[in-house]
């Protein structure tokens, strides 16, 4: 008993439902699918981030093909928050997006089962499913969804987009599905030279996301929440 | 492909409608035929050369790349739609990519070398066939359907 506990899945010594699985995949294809041994995370040095550099806004907009020029009703993937401690007078500059918890509330909310974390700790939105009910968007406390109102015309190939549809960060998933390490923000964020995005694998202990989050000191938002997000910020 | 007809196609062979008790109304009828029959018969071969009836036929423009498509013909045409959505499921929930059935693979090769599209004109590949068949399928709603090439082209 204890030993097939200790086994989960496993069918054989050595064998696992998820490798016959991945095994099984469609012939001709060129990724696996997503590794349940990764957690995709990300790590946000808010002491670099520098108060009025928007440019991985810009980035998020440009690859995700979202608008370049954003009305209030636009839908806004990543945003800078401009935050003040009123009695000390200290400011940070914080880029909020979906911070891809463990346990996700707009998951949970879900009546069609479109919003779903993938393997791999991603939090996407399936829109073949979604009704835009915008559960999701009211149970999230981090804000990170937005509701598509009007109809698009600009999409991007790799990332289908449209009306009546709640969406929000991927963490560009179609690049990490790629074999790309890098998201589009943490690249821009980089390429600027404040290099206060880091994006890796959480579980992969000899990365640079998870190095760092071994030597520094971060901060998950809303910890008392207990939602466990794969986004870490440092110097809040 | 022929031009447009009308509703009815060919006009049956007859001349004015006759106004009864009125003799010579019949003999001059008959007298017209002779008139009458290079249309008639213009009417008559244009209805066998479209075997279809009265709806034009789809334009199904040439793919501009590659030789073969991913199946024959006669399968795409019957199950592409089942194959496409039987995919799209192992790619946004499994994140497998690059499989053999793939929409945007589709674009690249049947996009119009003019509109740069497949939904963009009438007689695009995706919506030339959609409209005949009657069927109203929003793809392309989310989905661009301008090839990669094309719309990385624009974005930038």
């Amino acid at each position: 008993m204890a030993a097939a506990a200790i086994g989960g899945a496993m069918l054989a010594p050595g064998i696992q439902l998820i490798e016959i699985a991945r095994a099984a995949a469609p012939a001709g294809t060129t990724s696996a699918g997503a590794n349940p041994q990764v957690r995709w995370g990300m790590l946000i040095d808010t002491t670099k981030c520098a108060a009025g550099c928007t440019d991985c806004v810009t980035a998020c907009n440009a690859e995700n093909g979202l608008d370049p020029q954003p009305s209030p009703t636009s839908a806004q993937w990543l945003r800078k928050i401009e935050i003040k401690e009123i009695k000390t007078g200290r400011a940070a500059s914080v880029p909020v997006m979906c911070q891809h918890c463990a346990e996700p509330p707009c998951v949970d909310v879900c009546p069609t089962g479109a919003s779903f974390k993938r393997a791999d700790g991603i939090v996407l939105v399936d829109r073949h499913a979604c009704i835009g009910c915008r559960y999701c968007v009211m149970a999230c406390p981090y804000k990170a969804r937005s509701f598509v109102h009007e109809e698009l015309t600009a999409q991007q190939p790799d990332v289908p987009r449209g009306k009546g549809c709640v969406e929000g960060c991927t963490l560009c998933v179609h690049r990490l599905d790629k074999g790309e390490k890098t998201t589009a923000c943490a690249e821009a964020c980089t390429k600027a030279g404040h290099g206060a995005i880091v994006f890796g694998d959480l579980n992969d202990p000899t990365s640079e996301i998870a190095r760092r989050v071994r030597e520094i000191q971060t901060t998950q938002l809303r910890a008392d929440l207990r939602l466990d997000p794969g986004v870490r910020y440092h110097g809040l | 492909m022929p031009p447009p007809r009308s509703a009815f196609g060919a006009s049956p062979p007859v001349g004015r409608p006759q106004r009864p008790g009125k003799a010579g109304s019949a003999a001059s009828a008959w007298g017209r035929l002779p008139l009458a029959l290079p249309f008639v018969l213009c009417a008559l071969s244009a209805w066998a050369a479209d075997d279809t009836g009265r709806t034009p036929k789809p334009v199904i423009e040439r793919a501009t790349a590659g030789n073969t498509c991913v199946a024959d013909a006669a399968t795409m045409r019957r199950e592409h739609m089942n194959l496409l959505k039987h995919q799209r499921d192992d790619t946004v929930r499994g994140g497998i990519r690059g499989a053999k059935f793939s929409l945007k693979e589709c674009i690249d090769c049947h996009a119009s070398p003019r509109t740069g599209s497949v939904a963009k004109a009438d007689t695009n590949f995706c919506v030339s066939c959609h409209s005949y068949a009657a069927v109203k399928i929003d793809c392309f709603e989310c989905h661009t359907a301008r090839s990669r090439a094309v719309a990385q082209g624009v974005a930038k």
